[in-house]
């Protein structure tokens, strides 16, 4: 029963800060209240049984992107949001509406939250469980899942964000070239 | 930032720390939670917080920019350099059992091994990236 | 009122994903896009969770005298979208920053009246 309640009222503190995020124009306030909203999620996370990625989303969504963020703004020096004179765009809001609509009745005849016999429970996850300790030996289900039985996928994932790094480099890690356009790039810089 | 006493000195007490609890997070990702990815980005987040209190330059005298580009590459060469040797060991690409002479051996060596280039890969990844950004900010 | 329980969590993961793409498609400010886009990114990760989670079960790390876990599999897929994630949000800063250098500004009806391309 406690779950259930804590499960409910993280969710409700989700969805205020979302609204708060879209309503809000001062970018330094929204950015602070993404950070809150990151720990919001990340406890979510713990309440869900999932620590692997309770643990990923308090490190990078409260940590790094913040920091991010805050950067990007101290560089385009754009405190506020230029709003549109106060008015809701209705357009947006309708095909919003229509959509989470649609949506919802998808998820009606979805296996209700923590249904042991969901289809989602019957498929990999039993073989995962079983097997994992006798063919790797590793406790966490979730370290064996991720580097050996979907090694692939990880190996993946790694080229995505190195390949990630080297476009940041490429678009802003090179200061030479904008003081002094013309002169031609190459050699070692300061990144 | 350079006058603030207390920052100082805080900071000089929990970046060990945190780097310790990134080394821990690595190490002991098999028995709990953890792993690279999460260790990677808490030792970032330890420079990043050292490049917050102490400023860029110094930040930079430890992890110049060529060596991050090394790591990087080190990191994603290590996860694929690990297939590469299992194919030569006469198994599959990734399949880790052929790294030891039991199953369980060789599936620990080769998650141990996957998981430091996962980790110096994203350690090395979201320090070039934070570096850019603030690089991109001095006069 | 079981109904009701049992199908919050993707309601309201449907909610802040809806609130995201609001974001995304009303608000003129770069910046904001990007966040409206992370905002939507966390939606699917809840509606992924939300679905390997098991009712009395345990973290995935096998433990003695335990016998109900969570689904791994999700985890796993979301641990690693995370941190894809935040490689990509800080490409498309990038992006932003680029575009303020270039333009003066990173508001889309400033960009698009100085290309006339609206």
């Amino acid at each position: 029963m406690i779950d259930i309640v804590i499960d409910i009222t993280l969710l409700t503190f989700l969805a205020i800060t979302a609204v708060a995020i879209v309503r809000i124009t001062n970018l330094f306030a929204i950015i602070m209240l993404f950070g809150i909203f990151s720990f919001l999620s990340a406890t979510m996370f713990v309440v869900m049984d999932a620590v692997d990625v309770a643990f990923t989303e308090a490190a990078v969504g409260a940590g790094i992107s913040t920091v991010l963020m805050l950067a990007t703004i101290a560089l385009t020096k754009d405190q506020n949001e230029k709003q549109s004179v106060g008015r809701i765009s209705w357009l947006p809001l309708a095909v919003v509406t229509l959509t989470g609509t649609a949506l919802v009745y998808g998820t009606l005849d979805i296996p209700a939250f923590g249904d042991p016999e969901a289809p989602a429970q019957k498929h990999v996850a039993p073989y995962y469980i079983e097997r994992s300790v006798p063919e790797t030996g590793v406790p966490n289900i979730v370290t064996a899942v991720l580097a050996s039985y979907r090694g692939f996928d990880t190996l993946g994932e790694v080229f995505v964000i190195f390949t990630a790094g080297i476009a940041v480099l490429l678009l802003i890690g090179d200061k030479r070239r904008k003081s002094t356009p013309g002169r031609n790039e190459g050699g070692e810089n300061d990144a | 930032m350079t006058h603030n006493l207390i920052l100082r000195l805080v900071s000089k007490t929990v970046i060990p720390l945190i780097i310790v609890f990134a080394l821990y997070v690595q190490f002991h990702g098999d028995f709990g939670p953890g792993g690279g990815f999460q260790a990677g980005v808490i030792l970032g987040s330890s420079i990043i917080l050292y490049a917050l209190v102490f400023g860029l330059d110094a930040a930079e005298k430890v992890f110049p920019s060529t060596i991050l580009r090394l790591l990087a590459s080190l990191g994603v060469l290590l996860y694929a350099g690990v297939g590469v040797v299992t194919l030569y060991l006469d198994g599959n690409y990734l399949e880790y059992t052929v790294l030891a002479d039991t199953q369980i051996a060789g599936q620990h060596l080769g998650i141990l091994l996957v998981e430091l280039g996962v980790g110096i890969a994203v350690f090395a990844v979201m320090l070039i990236i934070f570096f850019a950004f603030a690089g991109r900010g001095r006069p | 009122m079981d109904f009701i329980i049992g199908h919050y969590n993707y309601w309201i993961a449907i909610f802040l994903m809806m609130a995201g793409f609001y974001t995304v498609i009303s608000r003129g400010n770069l910046v904001k896009k990007i966040i409206g886009l992370n905002i939507f990114q966390v939606s699917v990760f809840l509606l992924y969770i939300s679905m390997s989670t098991v009712k009395g079960g345990a973290p995935p790390i096998i433990t003695k005298g335990i016998e109900i876990y969570s689904n791994p599999l999700p985890h796993v897929l979301i641990l690693t979208a995370i941190v894809v994630g935040v490689a990509t949000t800080a490409l498309g800063l990038a992006l932003v920053v680029r575009i303020k250098e270039a333009y003066g500004t990173i508001e889309e009806d400033e960009i698009h009246r100085q290309d006339h391309s609206l």
